[in-house]
């Protein structure tokens, strides 16, 4: 477990050490900060002294390491446009874009699941040709086409559904929630669904692929050679292993959800990340864009490490714990 | 009322070429306590008889005609529902890959329980109770802690006993045994098919043992059905159908196993089986096979391995003292002659391949070093200065399904070797000798130009052997060239080894687990056992006499064939 540890930590920040490297270079040619932080009436002379005095004349590698020595200490610089730092600004934000990701990854869940696996178990029955054929489309369709769509129907032609902000949210020890609200459920049912659309022809696939997998393996053979229900074998042989391959995948999905957040909090207005990170970039807020990079970072490498520890809870073959077989 | 009895069963494959019926009319009973085995070559169906007994074929197939009785009741064309009533409760199943066929997500006591509480009417702790006394019964040792173990935690052995005692937990009345033991080691297959015999007396089931191992078949059978392309060619008491086959197929088969009792200079009447072409007789001095530009000036032994040694880490860790290692070749030292055979014989793990290797130096050893004609390999720094010493050995690997690029013809890829070293001086030279190759291992030129999909694995490994002369080597290193061939293509693939190495005076370093085969091929031989080289003794000595305590112990658990002995002579 230890080995493991260090092994991932050593690894992560491999991974750090280059996402700082694109994050700073982002900062250090993005725009100008004097522009940002000056009027116009200072004049050619004072901005000069000011560079100095703010060490943006300094060499490259001063900058760099004056960048990394900060970013450990949490500070990742103010934010032009909110006068706070931005670390704390996108943790205000992070709470909507998380809720709205686990949102999706719940329809992912309930949905891909039991969708690929039916379609696994009968191959030839007409609803797995209508599923594969919908997971098709669902796959070429873009997600702000799939978000207006919803909108348009559930929103403005059926007055169903709120269509953009949060709603109400409560706040629980310092974590704004809209999953304790009717109203903030209802306003999370749209944008959840339209981030999912992305993933959910995927992962149908995927299980269904790995279901397969394993439906055709010797054990369960050898498992229905056993006089086992078949219903034993699909739900409870079958479907751990098929889970292995797609817990790997999920993982590294999650990331890119957070990722993916930018186009369905525009559309929906959500207050998140990635409606922020895209405001970010209209007003070149450059340490909210350098932040917002880190941090993206920082969720695919924690996400992806805490994958691996399950996987190695679920899989007794894989042995994390260091201990001899 | 016979226990099994299988009445005109056929078996077909409907496809969109038309309907390949793999078992053609086949009828056979099975009494209690009997085993009965069904032998014969891949592809003959006797695998098929077996899955279609509890209808587990693979799609698409399905019996097209005939009936089951199992002690007088149909089972054939039951629903799924009746059907799973029979499995595991009526009829246990072995399959043939114990590595496989166990989930390994689910502890063994899991997959223990769930039989029995699907079979038995059982209270959950009886059927755990059960389940360590059937481990105990199958010689698991210490049942209660192994039984809260996975899969992975076993020896494929131990596994196979796993498997074992899962088959017999809903007390079947029948054992339907599909090559138990193939992917076993020898002193291992011993052991398993000494249990399922005991067990099958003691608990007085019938069982049928689908195997191609003749020596098996001899060992532990009462009576044996020999298939031949799903054809039912001879069923009768074992000792009869072996001593005194009477079908030409029977006879052809038997002969083609490697006797373990004296050493013939080639396999009799391999003929029947695969279409191979006569071998075209080429006149070696003046062909370009026979043509080589090395100079022979050393009189020395051609191949010296010394002191050759070498681990792999197991686990790693970060500091150096945890660290865990495998000693995979442990100080090992011989010599080969020139146009000698010698054999590494040893079980799955003994460090056999990892010499071959370091031999062909794919790993370089941790120390010790290896000469071929005086030139430390070892000390060779480039890959330039290496090619010359690579083109003089040539490996023959076991798998010929994946030692060879499916997307390259076959001419290529006997050819790319040639191009390689640069041997021949133009194009239509190579075409030439392409083509002499693959007439002189019994393929015919017109196999160049179709794709390593199209052959069997006998005709492939015969492509592996042409590919390998390609280079006019000195010595062909054969790790297990034959093990995942059928004997009769087996029987083949050793005489053209032979063949080859009389004319073209090969030397020969051949890798075997199997004792018999060993002794048809080899002058001398070395036994190896847990990256340690026992014993080197000449072939015959080792047979007779063998000098080691584990040697021994190899040769005596070496599965006797007892059949047809004096016929063969004189067929």
């Amino acid at each position: 477990m230890f080995t493991f540890l260090v092994k991932r930590l050593f690894q992560a920040l491999i991974v750090m050490f280059v996402i700082s490297l694109v994050a700073f270079a982002i900062q250090d040619n993005l725009g100008d900060p004097l522009r940002e932080l000056v009027g116009q009436s200072v004049s050619e002379e004072e901005r000069q002294v000011l560079r100095d005095e703010l060490g943006l004349n300094d060499p490259y590698m001063t900058k760099y390491t004056r960048f990394v020595s900060n970013a450990v200490q949490g500070d990742l610089g103010t934010s032009y446009f909110f006068k706070k730092p931005a670390a704390e600004v996108i943790l205000n934000k992070l709470q909507a874009t998380l809720e709205l990701v686990f949102g999706a990854a719940l329809i992912i869940v309930f949905v891909s699941i039991p969708l690929g696996v039916f379609s696994a178990i009968h191959p030839k029955s007409a609803w797995t040709k209508v599923i594969m054929a919908l997971s098709s489309f669902g796959i070429s369709v873009p997600v702000f086409l799939t978000a207006i769509m919803l909108m348009y129907v559930f929103s403005i032609e059926l007055n169903w559904l709120p269509s953009y902000g949060r709603g109400d949210t409560v706040n629980i020890l310092g974590w704004e929630t809209g999953f304790l609200t009717k109203d903030g459920l209802l306003h999370l049912i749209l944008p959840s669904i339209s981030l999912a659309s992305i993933m959910l022809p995927l992962f149908i696939r995927l299980v269904r692929s790995e279901m397969l997998e394993a439906l055709s393996s010797e054990y369960v053979k050898f498992a229905t050679a056993k006089g086992l229900a078949m219903n034993k074998i699909y739900y409870q042989h079958a479907l751990k292993n098929t889970m292995l391959p797609v817990l790997t995948v999920g993982g590294v999905q999650i990331g890119t959800m957070v990722a993916y957040t930018i186009l369905t909090e525009t559309v929906f207005q959500w207050p998140g990340t990635g409606f922020l990170f895209l405001e970010a970039i209209n007003r070149v807020d450059t340490p909210l864009i350098t932040a917002y990079v880190i941090f993206v970072g920082l969720i695919f490498v924690v996400t992806n490490t805490i994958v691996d520890l399950l996987y190695g809870v679920v899989n007794p073959t894989v042995n994390i714990t260091g201990k001899g077989a | 009322m016979s226990l099994l009895e299988v009445k005109n069963l056929r078996i077909e494959y409907p496809s969109r070429h038309g309907v390949h019926a793999a078992v053609k009319s086949l009828s056979f009973t099975i009494e209690r306590g009997e085993i009965v085995g069904v032998v014969g070559e891949s592809g003959a169906g006797k695998s098929t008889v077996g899955n279609a007994i509890i209808d587990l074929l693979s799609p698409p197939g399905v019996i097209a005609s005939g009936e089951v009785f199992l002690e007088g009741e149909k089972v054939s064309g039951l629903s799924p529902q009746e059907m799973r009533k029979v499995r595991g409760s009526k009829i246990g199943f072995i399959f043939q890959d114990p590595m496989t066929s166990l989930n390994p997500l689910f502890t063994i006591e899991r997959q223990l329980t769930e039989t029995i509480l699907a079979n038995l009417d059982v209270t959950p702790e009886e059927a755990l109770s059960r389940a360590l006394t059937l481990m105990e019964q199958v010689g698991i040792p210490e049942p209660h802690l192994r039984i809260k173990q996975y899969p992975h935690q076993f020896s494929g052995g131990m596994r196979q006993r796993v498997v074992i005692a899962i088959a017999l937990s809903g007390e079947p009345d029948l054992i339907i045994a599909d090559e138990p033991t193939t992917a076993l080691d020898v002193s291992i297959q011993d052991q398993i098919l000494k249990l399922i015999r005991d067990l099958c007396i003691k608990k007085n089931v019938g069982c049928m043992l689908v195997t191609h191992d003749m020596g098996v078949v001899s060992n532990v059978t009462d009576k044996v059905a020999v298939m031949y392309r799903g054809d039912l060619v001879e069923f009768g008491a074992t000792q009869q159908v072996l001593g005194t086959p009477e079908h030409d197929y029977t006879r052809s088969l038997i002969s083609a196993v490697p006797r373990s009792d004296i050493k013939l200079d080639r396999f009799p009447l391999v003929s029947y089986i695969e279409e191979a072409h006569e071998m075209e007789q080429l006149d070696i001095k003046t062909h370009w096979l026979g043509q080589s530009e090395d100079q022979r000036i050393y009189t020395g032994p051609l191949l010296n391995v010394e002191n050759v040694s070498l681990r792999f880490i197991t686990k790693d860790s970060f500091f150096e003292s945890r660290r865990e290692f495998v000693q995979a070749s442990n100080n090992v030292s011989f010599q080969i002659q020139e146009g000698e055979t010698f054999g590494l014989v040893g079980e799955s793990g003994s460090g056999k391949s990892t010499i071959a290797r370091v031999i062909a130096g794919l790993y370089p050893p941790d120390e010790g070093k290896v000469t071929f004609e005086g030139v430390d390999l070892t000390a060779l720094k480039s890959e330039k200065e290496r090619r010359p010493m690579r083109r003089q050995m040539q490996m023959v690997f076991q798998n010929p399904y994946t030692s060879m690029n499916p997307r390259m013809k076959i001419f290529d890829i006997i050819a790319e070797p040639i191009r390689f070293h640069k041997l021949a001086e133009s194009e239509a030279q190579i075409r030439q000798i392409v083509h002499d190759l693959l007439d002189h291992v019994g393929l015919g030129r017109m196999a160049g130009v179709k794709y390593p999909h199209e052959f069997s694995g006998g005709q492939r490994q015969r492509i592996s052997i042409a590919r390998a002369l390609a280079t006019r080597p000195r010595l062909l290193i054969c790790d297990e060239p034959t093990s995942a061939l059928d004997v009769s293509v087996q029987a083949q693939i050793l005489n053209l080894l032979k063949d080859l190495q009389d004319e073209l005076n090969l030397t020969m370093l051949f890798i075997s687990h199997d004792l018999p085969v060993i002794r048809q091929v080899c002058d001398r031989i070395g036994v190896m056992k847990q990256g340690q080289l026992l014993e080197i003794s000449p072939t015959e000595q080792l047979f007779t006499n063998p000098q080691h305590e584990y040697s021994k112990h190899l040769v005596s658990l070496m599965p006797e064939f007892k059949g047809l002995r004096n016929d063969l002579e004189s067929a």
